[in-house]
């Protein structure tokens, strides 16, 4: 086997076992260092792909600043060991084996139906990036072109979080 | 295919080397500098002039007995000091030392990798670098160390919001985020005199840098994390040994990390005027690790100079006075820019 393949298997392998473990963890400050495990190994498949930019920013923003803030709460609130919340939350537990079901029927369906994975390669090969002069500019060139408006109501929907964030923590605004 | 890949494990082990090397005689500088400061003499019994203090301290530091407190979280405890050290240390995969040169008809760049998003890379190892705090603190079950990794993840989170801000001038004058090609877009001179380095034109972008810079690696004035005068030692109180010796040997690679950034973006990096006699690559690291000195003794001088200050104080310069800056560095740079 190629080592690139190899390497690939590896970094899944354990993204898969620390999402695993991010349900089965006892501890929640546990589920959420797990979680980072899997972030990390995600981002590794990206740089496998030559999507650098892409794996930075997972590291940057998911890893070091979302995941921190997700620690931090966990930290101060949910102290102590929980019961495995599969085993006492029938409830919830029949609740999530749903969702869970639909989730990966959607990405089947998106996989299987799609022009992209299955061993098919998408339009945006390593090679037509690379011509376009590397990850950044393919992608910024992207999103102010063709996906402009999405841009923008994303940038919108992010500017009415902070202010609602800041309106929530000031109370004598 | 094996030489190419003999050249990027020499390259690695020289960096590792150089790194460690430069961080040990980093802790007897500082003790020398700040000696000086206060009028004392500093180590100068181990060796002569005590250039052999780092190897006394290293040893003591590896026989000490490490010790686990009670009802403290083992696994978490135990990572925490890796998870500090090994994000210092990458950081430093993507910092350029010189501009490279051919030997036996290959060409051989003085970095380990040539990252087309090594800016961003080094400000990412920096912010997974605050885990292995928060989790120090976390998992000592001491109620000191939980705060000091409290203060110490809003302290970074915070300040790398401005860091992050800081860069964007640089970026939008050298239009990559690769840290050769950032070097590359320093060459020349204005009026054949003053060097074309960013630091001039980006001077308030260097000034929100510096103060994040020092805030991101927790050093005085800004190391509330372990303010020993209110929580003893905050995050690492329960370490020793050589658990503690990571925590230590961590801050000073970040350190040296940063003032290697700092040289990179806005000093020029490896430019310089020409030495006789000295070959092109030697020339390089020569006049990078000279800018690198000037951060270094900074960091050192303010740690003399300067008292602790007030994590109120910290907070509201950040976001009231540092950001602010920092945005209108931004807006003022691409005004100039579109303009020329």
């Amino acid at each position: 086997m190629e080592l690139h393949s190899l390497l690939f298997l590896a970094f899944a392998a354990v993204a898969l076992i620390a999402a695993v473990l991010v349900l089965l963890s006892r501890n929640p400050v546990h589920s959420v260092l797990f979680m980072l495990l899997t972030f990390v190994n995600v981002a590794a498949m990206f740089v496998l792909l030559q999507a650098e930019f892409i794996a930075v920013i997972q590291i940057l923003v998911y890893s070091g600043a979302i995941l921190v803030l997700f620690l931090f709460v966990v930290m101060l609130l949910a102290g102590g060991e929980r019961p495995l919340p599969v085993l006492n939350q029938p409830l919830q537990a029949r609740a999530a084996v749903i969702v869970g079901l639909v989730l990966v029927s959607e990405l089947a369906l998106v996989v299987l139906t799609s022009t992209v994975g299955g061993g098919r390669r998408g339009p945006d090969s390593p090679e037509r990036i690379a011509a376009v002069g590397g990850n950044i500019e393919a992608l910024g060139r992207q999103l102010y072109t063709t996906w402009l408006l999405p841009f923008e109501i994303a940038s919108v929907l992010l500017l009415v979080a902070a202010v609602g964030a800041i309106y929530l923590a000031k109370e004598d605004l | 295919m094996l030489v190419d890949l003999l050249i990027i494990l020499g390259t690695i082990l020289l960096v590792f080397i150089a790194v460690l090397t430069g961080m040990a005689y980093l802790t007897y500088f500082e003790r020398k500098v700040l000696a000086r400061m206060q009028s004392r003499i500093g180590p100068n019994r181990t060796g002569p002039l005590g250039l052999l203090q780092p190897v006394a301290d290293g040893v003591k530091l590896l026989t000490k007995e490490g010790s686990l407190p009670a009802k403290a979280d083992k696994a978490v405890f135990l990572i925490a000091p890796v998870m500090v050290f090994v994000p210092a240390l990458l950081a430093w995969a993507a910092i350029p030392f010189g501009p490279g040169f051919t030997a036996f008809g290959r060409q051989i760049g003085m970095r380990i990798a040539d990252l087309n998003v090594g800016l961003i890379y080094i400000l990412a190892m920096g912010s997974i670098g605050v885990y292995g705090i928060v989790m120090a603190g976390w998992a000592s079950n001491n109620k000191y160390a939980l705060l000091g990794g409290l203060r110490s993840s809003a302290q970074v989170i915070s300040y790398e919001a401005t860091l992050g801000l800081s860069l964007i001038g640089v970026l939008l004058m050298a239009g990559s985020l690769n840290l050769s090609e950032i070097v590359a877009a320093q060459q020349g001179t204005y009026f054949g005199l003053i060097p074309r380095w960013f630091v001039l034109p980006q001077i308030l972008g260097f000034a929100v840098f510096l103060v994040s810079a020092i805030a991101e690696t927790n050093r005085p004035p800004f190391d509330l994390p372990e303010a020993e005068s209110e929580l003893v030692a905050g995050f690492h109180v329960e370490y020793g040994g050589f658990g503690f010796a990571m925590f230590f040997l961590a801050e000073y690679i970040s350190m040296l990390a940063i003032s290697a950034l700092a040289s990179t973006v806005f000093l020029g990096g490896w430019l310089g005027p020409s030495i006789p006699l000295l070959p092109d690559a030697l020339e390089g690291i020569f006049w990078f690790s000279a800018k690198m000195a000037i951060f270094i003794f900074f960091y050192f001088w303010l740690r003399a100079t300067l008292p602790r200050f007030r994590y109120d104080q910290l907070m509201s310069l950040c976001w009231k006075i540092m950001l602010p800056v920092a945005l209108l560095n931004i807006v003022l740079t691409g005004i100039i820019k579109l303009a020329l």
